[in-house]
């Protein structure tokens, strides 16, 4: 056989230091300069000297008591300023190396951050409630996380929505107007998602019927539903509150011995149907996605739907499917803002959660479970900046509630991963 | 999401550039597009068609939501046409009142008050025609701006700041707070560019999470004593020096000022830029097709940068105008929904400068009429909201106005 | 399985793409459909897919009427299809692509991609396919996603499986294991048309031939015709590919290309450590299988690819750093190859594309100001030198024909002094007067001194233009040989072999054996 002239295949020749690709940086800088923030600024300069910072655990029932934890400020804070400097020499060490340090080390340098950051901004202002701050992040994530399901679901099938706000703000409109008319609330969480759904249903019929661009559909449909709302708002729910907009709350379900454990049982199972029903979707979601014959035909017509049409599979009825579905699990997340939460309707109360919805799930990569966390991440820092905004710490809100939208954009920058989004995302399809 | 089609459908293709007089090249000659030719060629039929159908959807909700009207529906069947009546009452009433004031109000003491409207719609419409046209630009040049909102409100930060903070002679000032805006909304705009260029970072996400930022900065920046410069208890500035105003077009009680001048002046500055610079070639050359211009030379990062500072210089200027023309000091509410709105006023206007001013002119007429109707007839200007976002769907989907009215379908030109 | 299509027609608008066309096909017989581009071949398979809907005709299999709704019925009737463009979802894995329209499931509704996987390891050992279940497509190499596709129809139980132009893609030795493929189905009674335009394969396969032109049946014939009869018929008249030049008188070398290294988006090194010399007044064709880096280089030339290492410079001047625009004002004219996405701007109209390139600069700008009158009274001129036939100049590039629209792109790439020209595919998708007319503008850019580096898949234009021909091969230049090299010669380099040995093997006249014995390991 002489077929030793084989070239050697593509690929396989990257030795030369000429050849070795650059060197990336971005990840060492983000980390140095949080780690820097913490050891200098918050450590050595934070003013703290000589102050202590409590946390509290304590929620009424538990079966046991976590006593509360208190620690010296500056100590702490700097402390882990210089273990997270190390961490952060040794990401750049690893990112000269062209490798990358596993996906606890972002976690570990996460927890650690905040962890020194609360010390830092709960010196000597009384005890730092960890479980109401989880609880209420939860409470502010949950609209998020139906928002972003309600996102993927459009954005695996191929369909882009910016209207979730829209969604939202229909779905608390309705759920409110159903729910004070009927005088119960479950009412309103039925009458919900069928608001979410109208919506989809302008939005799919332009898109998919006349092709219209679906960033401008959505845009012009929340412009429609603040219109519309309002409108409704100002005439006839205010001309009869008691009968269209009085205030409607679905009623706690503690979930036994669950509810019970400490910090986390008040947090995940003392909540509304609303809020278990946002796991069941998300987890269903989930599975449904990535390992059912719906998520397999799903992803390939947000991918790549000629080749789902070549076997058979109608692109743009499932499309039409899927967005009303997503519209659907958006209504429930707008039903948060008022029976989830027992308050009547508001004008424009949805105030720009839906674009944060957006923001989770491109932060969450297009997947339920990724998306939860980013959804939690906004909603722990909105509570954060609530939170420490009332205990009189240095940190201004206005700048803390700016963070999620910030590392929203650094990550569509590219500097948190890569982000990809579904190939066919936005297009229309169409059969020639 | 990477690679979205802005332009899509809705936002039609170039018109022909490039039309100047030829002489002597031996091949047909196309006629010029003129306005007339415009209006005859069906475009502007849909436009048209999508007002009155927008009218009219707001027409049923505010008979929908008359308890006038509901009473006499309970009773419909046994007199029809109460119902009727009471329904052309309302309507009538209200879109009168809104005509009132938007354009001439006949019922006025003086004709000092008569004529006012039609300036106030002037002044409405002064900040929709600059944002809208920092659309425009972007749409044309493939660019989905949605950072309006942010823009504006950046605009009027640094519009703002400068026309207080400042002590100048007057012209000199209001020279240099109008500049401050313009780079206040080129940094806002310049930072989505600069991110799109160099990272590929999409401009829609970029742009939306940038209007909340700027939201939470002003909510900031109007706690900072340094920043306010006043006692006031409400989270707002001080007023504006008058050597920083833009001066009044007319005499009290007018409003109107110069920024509507502004307005003018930026809409025939975009037409030069698209339609007979080289950086306009460019800029339609990227939106319409990325990979052609890139191998024709043009950097098409350089291209998305300044593409999106000028356009957010546009919203800045429309922030400036907002903050040193109308309202004299910064508010939370400052930027209103202006950056959404531009949105529906560069899709009326078809991303065409000369389309944008008159859509301008009409949503600011809507708006200044909304008011009025508000006032005078209890109908909430919410309505308007309603009304716009009717007619933009309508604009973008024409094939649905023709098939609602029964039209034919315009004579394609042969696409093989 | 016997299929049959009579009077089958489609037309889209005004255009007819297949007229009363008729198709016998027997059981086990591998039936080519031969033809140009454009002549109405990929219609007719997506007619019979169940894709198009036909406007007159009926499709008979087993002598039955059948019609298909869509592509579901056409697989259900046990039609497969291999498309040009593949049909896989690039994110998924084999397994997931297999299964999709037909999941195979468990507990409702639930994915059984283990079934899924099983079959594609089933239907992979009884090929010799070699096809991991859990490779994710877009990590495959062409060949192998062509072979998923093939497991795609045959999980399905195909007994007809059309392939459309499954070998545009591939290399020699992976057309010659798709040949193998082929003739392993037939054996096992699989029926089969396969569309082409190339005429050396479909001798070395097909069992009968049917050739279209212009969306119409123009003959039949056997694989015993000989390939100027093939294509005699499939172009309607004579070929000549043969453009009157005189020989070159070639002066200095001032392209000089030195150990060019590109490496793409994902890491792979596309072009590998290539040099090059170009002198002015000839023509260097660099020949090969499409995706075997010469895109990649003709980009590297203009600035279009950053290379990893290596130089270009030209004239005396290294190019490194220097932007598109730069290098364009430089003199350097490029033709790229795909005309629609990179070439022209379709929306633009036609004056506005003959200065894509040079709008910025005198005399069709003064300052950031258009100067309309002079770019109108230009384009006049050129509508007239290069015979573009057209309506109004104000018209969109669009209305125009692809030979039309190339003639515009040429226009504007050799209306001005040049120090370079690269064209890459300059004449693909052309009618054949068009390619004369773009041949005959290449040589004489030659003849005024020119040096001109000229891109080409098609070995008959390398033959016809070229003064000296470049082959490349996974991104190496396998050697640069003279334009009258036999084309045993040139595709045996096309397939990896070297220079020398190539030639060896052509004097023992052992090419045709060691071609598919050489390549036994698809790597």
């Amino acid at each position: 056989m002489s077929t030793s002239t084989q070239t050697p295949a593509p690929g396989t020749r990257l030795d030369g230091a000429a050849l070795r690709s650059p060197i990336d940086w971005k990840y060492p800088i983000v980390y140095g300069v949080l780690a820097l923030l913490t050891l200098v600024f918050m450590g050595l300069l934070g003013g703290s000297s000589g102050k202590s910072t409590t946390f509290s655990f304590a929620a009424g029932t538990d079966l046991f008591s976590i006593p509360p934890l208190t620690v010296a400020s500056q100590p702490t804070v700097i402390a882990a300023g210089i273990v997270l400097v190390a961490m952060a020499a040794i990401a750049t060490w690893l990112a000269t190396k062209r490798e990358s340090p596993g996906i606890w080390f972002p976690v570990v340098f996460g927890v650690l951050f905040l962890a020194a950051f609360l010390t830092w901004a709960g010196a000597d202002t009384g005890r730092i409630p960890i479980t109401p701050l989880l609880a209420g992040a939860l409470a502010l994530s949950v609209p998020l996380i139906f928002g972003a399901m309600c996102g993927l679901v459009g954005e695996r099938s191929g369909i882009i929505n910016i209207a979730i706000e829209g969604q939202l703000l229909a779905g608390a409109f309705l759920a409110a107007v159903v729910a004070s008319a009927l005088k119960n609330p479950y009412a309103g969480l039925v009458a919900a998602p069928i608001a979410g759904a109208v919506v989809a249903v302008i939005l799919t019929f332009f898109a998919i019927r006349y092709w219209v661009d679906q960033i401008i559909i959505g845009v012009v449909l929340n412009v429609l539903v603040v219109g519309f709302t309002n409108f409704m708002f100002s005439t006839v729910l205010t001309q009869n509150p008691e009968m269209w907009n009085a205030r409607q709350q679905l009623p706690v379900l503690p979930i036994p011995l669950l509810g019970d454990i400490p910090v986390l049982g008040p947090v995940l199972f003392r909540q509304s149907i609303l809020v278990y029903l946002m796991y069941i979707v998300v987890a269903v979601l989930y599975v449904a996605l990535f390992h059912s014959k719906w998520g397999l035909r799903t992803r390939a017509i947000g991918e790549h739907p000629k080749a789902a049409d070549t076997v058979g599979i109608p692109v743009n009825r499932n499309r039409v499917i899927n967005t009303l579905i997503a519209g659907g699990i958006a209504g429930l997340g707008g039903a948060f803002f008022t029976v989830g939460s027992g308050l009547a309707f508001g004008k424009e109360m949805s105030a720009g959660q839906g674009f944060i919805a957006l923001a989770a799930m491109i932060l969450g990569k297009w997947n339920p479970v990724g998306a939860v966390f980013a959804a939690l991440l906004f909603g722990f820092a909105r509570n954060l900046g609530n939170t420490l905004s009332t205990m009189g710490t240095p940190v201004p809100s206005d700048l803390l509630l700016m963070l999620p939208y910030i590392v929203t954009i650094f990550a569509v920058a590219g500097f948190v991963g890569t982000v990809r989004a579904p190939a066919a995302n936005g297009k229309a399809y169409a059969k020639q | 999401m990477t690679e979205t089609s802005p332009t899509g459908q809705t936002v039609p293709a170039a018109p022909v550039a490039a039309s100047g007089e030829g002489i002597g090249s031996g091949t047909p000659q196309a006629p010029r597009p003129t306005l007339l030719r415009d209006i005859m060629s069906g475009s502007w039929l849909v436009s048209v068609l999508s007002i009155a159908v927008g009218l009219l959807a707001g027409a049923v909700l505010i008979a929908a939501a008359d308890p006038d009207v509901q009473a006499t529906l309970s009773y419909f069947f046994s007199r029809p046409a109460d119902f009727f009546v009471a329904i052309w009452q309302t309507v009538s009433e209200a879109y009168l009142a809104l005509f009132r004031g938007a354009v001439f109000d006949w019922q006025a003491q003086s004709v000092q008050r008569a004529i006012r409207p039609l300036t106030e719609s002037l002044v409405a419409s002064t900040p929709l025609i600059l944002a809208g046209l920092g659309i425009a630009l972007g749409f044309r040049s493939g660019l989905f701006n949605i950072g309006g909102q942010g823009q504006v409100i950046l605009g009027a930060i640094f519009a703002g700041f400068f026309g207080y903070f400042l002590t100048l002679p007057a012209g000199v000032h209001m020279i240099i707070a109008v500049l401050a805006g313009i780079v206040g909304g080129a940094i806002w705009g310049g930072i989505a560019g600069y991110l799109k260029a160099r990272t590929g970072a999409n401009e829609v996400i970029v742009t939306i999470m940038l209007n909340s930022i700027a939201g939470y900065l002003i909510a900031y920046l109007l706690k900072q004593a340094w920043f306010r410069q006043t006692d006031s208890g409400n989270p707002q500035s001080r007023n504006v020096d008058d050597a920083a105003s833009l001066f009044p077009l007319l005499p009290d009680p007018f409003r109107l000022n110069a920024g509507f001048l502004l307005a003018v002046l930026a809409t025939i500055f975009v037409w030069w830029l698209l339609e007979r610079s080289t950086l306009g070639f460019e800029f339609r050359a990227v939106g319409e097709n990325p990979h052609a211009a890139r191998t024709a030379g043009i950097s098409v990062g350089r291209v998305t940068l300044i593409v999106m500072m000028i356009a957010g210089a546009l919203a800045g200027l429309a922030g400036a105008a907002q903050v040193l023309g109308t309202e004299q000091r910064l508010t939370m509410g400052i930027g209103g929904s202006l950056g959404f709105d531009a949105i529906t006023v560069a899709l009326l206007g078809r991303s065409r400068p000369v389309g944008t001013f008159l859509a301008g002119l009409l949503f600011g007429a809507f708006k200044a009429g909304g008011y009025t109707m508000q006032a005078q007839t209890g109908t909430p200007i919410d309505i308007i909201l309603v009304v716009q976002s009717v007619i933009v769907l309508l604009i973008a989907a024409p094939p649905l106005v023709r098939a609602i009215f029964r039209l034919p379908a315009p004579v394609g030109k042969g696409a093989r | 399985m016997k299929l049959e299509l009579r009077g089958i027609t489609k037309r889209f608008g005004t255009f007819t793409a297949n007229d009363s066309i008729d198709l016998v096909v027997e059981p086990g017989e591998i039936h080519a459909l031969l033809g140009e581009n454009g002549a109405g071949k990929s219609t007719l398979m997506n007619t019979l897919y169940g894709l198009y809907a036909p406007d007159e005709g009926e499709i008979l299999i087993d002598d039955r009427p059948t019609t298909f709704s869509g592509p579901g019925d056409a697989v259900a009737a046990g039609i497969g299809m291999v498309h040009q463009h593949f049909m896989l979802v690039p994110v998924f894995t084999v397994a997931e692509s297999v299964a999709l329209g037909y999941e195979p499931t468990k507990g409702g509704s639930l994915l059984d991609l283990g079934q899924a996987r099983q079959k594609v390891r089933d239907i992979s050992a009884r090929f010799g396919f070699h096809i991991d279940p859990d490779a994710v497509i877009e990590d495959l190499p062409v060949g192998a996603q062509q072979r998923v596709e093939i497991i795609k129809a045959l999980s399905r139980d195909a007994k007809i499986l059309i392939l459309d132009e499954p070998t545009a893609v591939l290399t020699p030795q992976e057309t010659d294991e798709l040949i193998e493929i082929m003739r392993q189905l037939k054996s096992e009674g699989t029926s089969i048309v396969f569309i082409t335009h190339k005429l050396r394969e479909v001798r070395a396969i097909a069992d009968g031939i049917t050739v279209i032109r212009r969306g119409k049946v123009v003959g039949e014939a056997s694989p015993e015709s000989s390939e100027s009869e093939l294509a005699g018929l499939m172009v309607g008249r004579d070929v000549h590919l043969t453009t009157d030049k005189k020989p070159a008188d070639p002066g200095d070398a001032t392209l000089l290309i030195k150990d060019l290294t590109v490496v793409d988006r994902v890491e792979q090194v596309v072009v590998d450590d290539v040099n090059l010399e170009v002198r002015r007044g000839e023509i260097l064709a660099i020949a090969g299988v499409d995706g075997n880096g010469q895109s990649e280089l003709a980009e590297a030339i203009i600035g279009l690819v950053e290379p990893r290492a290596g130089s270009i410079s030209l004239d005396g001047t290294d190019l490194a750093g220097l932007t598109v625009k730069q290098r364009l004002l430089r003199g350097i004219g490029f033709v790229p190859e795909d005309r629609s996405t990179d070439g022209v701007i379709a929306s633009f109209t036609i004056q506005e594309n003959m200065i894509l390139d040079l709008y910025d600069q005198e005399p069709y700008a003064k300052g950031l100001q258009l100067q309309p009158a002079v770019i109108r009274e230009e384009a006049g001129k050129r509508v007239a030198e290069y015979d573009i036939r057209l309506t109004s100049i104000d018209d969109p590039i669009s209305t125009l024909s692809g030979g039309n629209q190339q003639k515009v792109v040429l226009s504007r790439e050799l209306g001005r002094p040049l120090r370079l020209l690269v064209a890459s595919q300059p004449t693909r998708g052309l009618d054949v007067g068009s390619i004369e007319f773009v041949h005959k503008r290449i040589i004489a850019e030659r003849d005024s001194g020119t040096p001109c580096v000229i891109v080409s898949t098609e070995l008959d234009e390398a033959l016809n233009l070229a003064d000296r021909i470049a082959v490349m091969y996974r991104g190496r230049v396998v050697g640069i040989v003279p334009a009258d090299t036999p084309r045993d010669v040139l595709g045996l380099m096309m397939a990896g072999v070297p220079q020398d040995e190539a030639l060896a093997r052509v004097e023992d006249g052992s090419a045709a054996t060691e071609i598919s014995a050489a390549e036994e390991d698809p790597a």
